[in-house]
């Protein structure tokens, strides 16, 4: 291990900006993702395979499935964002990064809001993705398809940042999946009521604005203070870990 | 009158980096160690000396700020962490036991990532410094193929290109071989005569001539030089 020659020590006065260390933070996810494709197709499999076995299990009667379509493709998206999350810190908490991604300078929240969107980009907005072919496949209308691709992509956002709150918070744990289930499935009831409701609004040829309003309030939200949340719970993991 | 004056920025510094003042600290009941206060200066290899348990990890996760659970005072520069925590972050590298390299990517691509952070490096440098560690021919092989030595020297390729003055260095000497353990004792040293603080844990032997030494023992704490 030879050193280059290297002038004498001095403190470090500036480091790299916010905006470049989260790029970096947001690449490596990316990066680790595209590399483990079989995680990122997990939730995707699970949400093609609820939607596809509602019709088999309950009725494939075409009125049944345009009525309660949304409300199943609503659920099985939250469902499967909700088995994703566990991912989103345990690597990083056992390998060793997290700690490193802690001890960077720049704030902390920062990061964590540059982790979760990239844990939107390889989970929620696959599912927005996909929505038209299983909307199509629950006889839901053209206009309802659109506006349940528009709650589920005001939607998704919501439920990864809510989730990097339980996220974080269970990390120290040993089997955190049934408490995270426990602490963040209340949180997002008000989504999910919120996301099926504009659909049957729309539905119903009624104007959907004010929900679409409201979900986006939520999201202005979730994105501002969870990361702050997520962040302190990260650092009492870490303290105990 | 008595000036008091915080080291100007750039200039070689004789004042304590770090100071910790009467530190206390209990985990499960037990007390790891009360009254702990030591100085670290520029310029000196400190080792952290203690039987296992005696919470030599957990002093450097505190100073490193990742563990809350502690009383006393911690001093950067003369003014407590706490007012400075960024200020501190910049200038303070750690190296924990989990090395913080992830398998899936390669030595280059995590050096690259790690550095994204504090000082992004041209691609020629971190080839470079992987090299040193003696990683050649290894920098576009994902870490899982790489053996536990080899993976720990992806973490350490950051000592060869980090420019923090304070370098916390917690068993970085697991898994590596007899001539990686002299090499790392060389960049140790040297990087002491540099002006920079060192503070390790290590079952190691270290054959560092003027290396200070911070004894831990059980629930008592003493600083010998």
């Amino acid at each position: 291990m030879n050193a280059e020659t290297r002038p004498t020590v001095r403190l470090v006065r500036s480091s790299v900006g916010a905006l470049a260390a989260m790029k970096g933070v947001f690449a490596r996810d990316m990066k680790v993702a595209f590399r483990q494709r079989q995680d990122l197709l997990n939730p995707l499999l699970f949400f093609i395979m609820v939607v596809t076995l509602f019709p088999l299990g309950v009725s494939p009667e075409v009125s049944f499935l345009q009525e309660a379509g949304a409300g199943i493709l609503w659920v099985a998206a939250l469902l499967s964002v909700l088995l994703s999350l566990d991912h989103l810190f345990r690597h990083d908490f056992d390998d060793g990064t997290l700690e490193q991604l802690v001890l960077q300078p720049q704030p902390l929240f920062l990061l964590i809001l540059a982790k979760t969107m990239a844990h939107w980009m390889l989970t929620g907005l696959p599912l927005v993705l996909l929505t038209p072919i299983l909307g199509v496949m629950v006889h839901l209308d053209g206009n309802s398809i659109a506006v349940l691709c528009l709650t589920l992509l005001i939607g998704t956002p919501v439920l990864s940042f809510i989730g990097a709150i339980g996220a974080a918070l269970t990390l120290g744990l040993r089997s955190a999946g049934v408490l995270l289930s426990l602490l963040i499935i209340p949180l997002y009831i008000p989504v999910l009521i919120f996301g099926t409701g504009t659909v049957a609004a729309a539905a119903e040829g009624a104007p959907v604005g004010a929900y679409l309003a409201l979900m986006g309030a939520f999201l202005v939200l979730a994105a501002t203070l969870a990361p702050f949340a997520a962040a302190a719970a990260l650092r009492i993991s870490l303290s105990n870990g | 009158m008595h000036i008091v004056h915080r080291p100007e920025y750039g200039a070689l510094m004789s004042e304590p980096l770090l100071q910790a003042v009467n530190l206390h600290c209990e985990r499960d009941t037990r007390t790891l160690f009360r009254q702990l206060s030591f100085s670290i200066l520029p310029g000196t290899v400190t080792r952290v000396e203690g039987p296992n348990g005696s919470g030599k990890t957990t002093l450097l996760r505190m100073l490193a700020g990742l563990n809350d659970a502690w009383a006393g005072e911690l001093r950067w520069c003369g003014a407590p962490i706490a007012s400075q925590r960024e200020e501190f972050l910049r200038n303070m590298l750690y190296l924990g036991h989990r090395p913080g390299i992830k398998p899936l990517l390669t030595p280059l691509e995590n050096l690259r990532a790690l550095m994204a952070g504090r000082r992004p490096s041209p691609d020629a440098v971190l080839r470079q410094a992987l090299q040193g560690t003696g990683l050649a021919g290894f920098e576009d092989v994902p870490c899982r193929n790489l053996s536990a030595g080899q993976q720990r020297r992806v973490a350490l390729a950051r000592l060869l290109i980090a420019d923090e003055p304070l370098w916390l260095l917690d068993e970085v000497f697991t898994a590596i071989d007899a001539e990686g353990v002299k090499a790392l004792e060389a960049l140790l040293q040297q990087r002491a005569a540099e002006g920079g603080a060192v503070m390790v844990t290590t079952h190691h032997d270290l054959a560092l001539p003027d290396m200070h030494r911070l004894t831990l023992g059980a629930g008592e704490a003493s600083d010998e030089r």
